[in-house]
């Protein structure tokens, strides 16, 4: 690992987001919208948006990230700067930790500003610490950023890399328990929803938001991380100094 | 291998000698942007050695000798070009002065702060071929480097590509154009993955009985293969 080229990379990133405001006012901008949106739709049916406004709060920096750090990557390997870089002096974990660190400076910028509208105007309650629910919806950036990162092995071109978000993270939301509490699901659902990362990383945030931090909330933090790190495993894999 | 070296591509064999311009010479798919890449150790290869100075190729004690400038640009388009510079300098951990250098010998100065996308497909070029300057490398691999520039452009690169070699760089540069071929030292004509012929161009055009290299080549290529 070398800080240096570490540094050099997550400075790139950041200079090309830099470079395109509208992306960046998208990111920003967007889940705070949603965020005000589902307030909005909810407003007559009391404890709706405090059940699920927390959550949702966490999952957003998820979902952007995953889109992000997919498209960019498979630039990356598409423009051939991917195959300069392999041909420099730049080990592959220091590619990957610059781009995680990129996303999550992106991701934290992002997470401030939808939790300070949802904390304050739109008057989100949580009973466990806020900085907790900050906290987790950076990780789930990252968890985001690594799966992001494995999926852009898997595509040719930025469409296929942008199915893979209603194919690889719209089941996964329909299955955390967000929608219907994962008792009431069939016995086959739950399974896959067991299998499915952002399962763990909803439950972290509900039990946040009950403030009910017990084992089971320590695991569901195990998990995102150690799925975090699988993800970054196999992304780096992906990444062939050599090619046919 | 390159450098008081040997490359073998589909079992021929050649050298290169250090501080010379190489031409890398044949038609479209002969083999010149997959030999290049054994070069620089992107190309996983199937059987056979290349060693680059003396090294296997790819090995990471190389990365900081061997330039290479790919032929689809391989820079950032949503960066500046010196941004670009910047970012890769700090990649190859060379001397901050560099990115001014690299600027200087490929004559982008004026245009170092407009953003990689919005430029001529031969300044995107250029920007490629500053970016392999960098480091200073011992052994400079250039896939068309000259492609879509016009001719003063072309006859200043090549004079950058003498004053390098001059000054100990070894270049290996692939090109189409013939006329580029009487400006290099030695010649490595390629057809179908094998080794036509290798010398230098008086040699070249003596052997064919050829009156000028382009006359050569041709007799080379649609020669049967033996």
């Amino acid at each position: 690992m070398s800080v240096r080229a570490t540094v050099a990379v997550a400075a790139r990133v950041l200079a090309q987001l830099r470079r395109d405001p509208r992306t960046l006012a998208l990111v920003i901008g967007v889940p705070a919208l949603l965020e005000t949106l589902l307030e909005q739709i909810l407003a007559g049916r009391a404890g709706m948006f405090q059940h699920i406004g927390a959550p949702l709060l966490g999952l957003f920096p998820f979902v952007t990230m995953f889109l992000v750090t997919s498209i960019t990557m498979l630039r990356e390997r598409n423009s051939g700067t991917l195959e300069r870089l392999m041909t420099l002096p730049i080990g592959k974990l220091d590619l990957l930790a610059g781009y995680g660190a990129a996303f999550a400076l992106l991701a934290a910028v992002q997470v401030a500003f939808v939790a300070a509208i949802a904390f304050g105007p739109l008057g989100l309650e949580v009973q466990g610490p806020r900085w907790i629910v900050a906290a987790l919806a950076v990780g789930n950036a990252i968890l985001g950023s690594a799966l992001g990162l494995a999926a852009s092995a898997f595509a040719r071109t930025e469409f296929q890399a942008v199915q893979f978000m209603p194919g690889v993270v719209f089941p996964q939301i329909l299955l955390c328990g967000l929608f219907v509490a994962r008792e009431e699901m069939a016995r086959w659902l739950r399974w896959v929803s067991d299998a499915l990362p952002l399962t763990y990383a909803y439950d972290a945030l509900a039990h946040t938001a009950s403030n009910t931090l017990d084992d089971r909330f320590a695991l569901d933090v195990a998990v995102v991380a150690c799925v975090t790190v699988l993800a970054l495993a196999l992304g780096a894999a992906s990444l062939r100094r050599r090619t046919a | 291998m390159v450098r008081g070296g040997r490359v073998a591509l589909d079992d021929l064999t050649c050298t290169v000698e250090p501080g010379s311009v190489t031409g890398l010479l044949g038609p479209s798919g002969s083999g010149k942007t997959t030999f290049i890449r054994a070069i620089v150790g992107v190309q996983r290869v199937e059987r056979g050695r290349v060693e680059v100075l003396g090294e296997p190729a790819g090995v990471s004690a190389l990365r900081a000798e061997v330039g290479y400038m790919t032929q689809s640009g391989s820079v950032y388009d949503d960066l500046t070009i010196r941004e670009n510079l910047r970012f890769f300098a700090r990649i190859v951990g060379t001397r901050a002065d560099a990115v001014e250098r690299a600027l200087e010998a490929t004559s982008l100065e004026k245009e170092r702060d407009r953003v990689v996308g919005r430029l001529s497909g031969g300044q995107r070029a250029r920007v490629s071929l500053a970016v392999a300057l960098l480091g200073a490398p011992r052994l400079l691999v250039l896939d068309e480097p000259t492609v879509g520039l016009d001719p003063v452009l072309r006859r200043d690169l090549w004079r950058l590509f003498h004053k390098l070699a001059a000054e100990g760089t070894t270049l290996l540069v692939s090109s189409h154009v013939m006329d580029e071929a009487e400006r290099c030292d030695a010649l490595l004509l390629l057809r179908d993955g094998r080794l036509l012929a290798h010398g230098t161009p008086a040699e070249i055009r003596r052997c064919t009985g050829g009156a000028d290299l382009e006359e050569a080549f041709l007799r080379l290529i649609e020669e049967p293969p033996a």
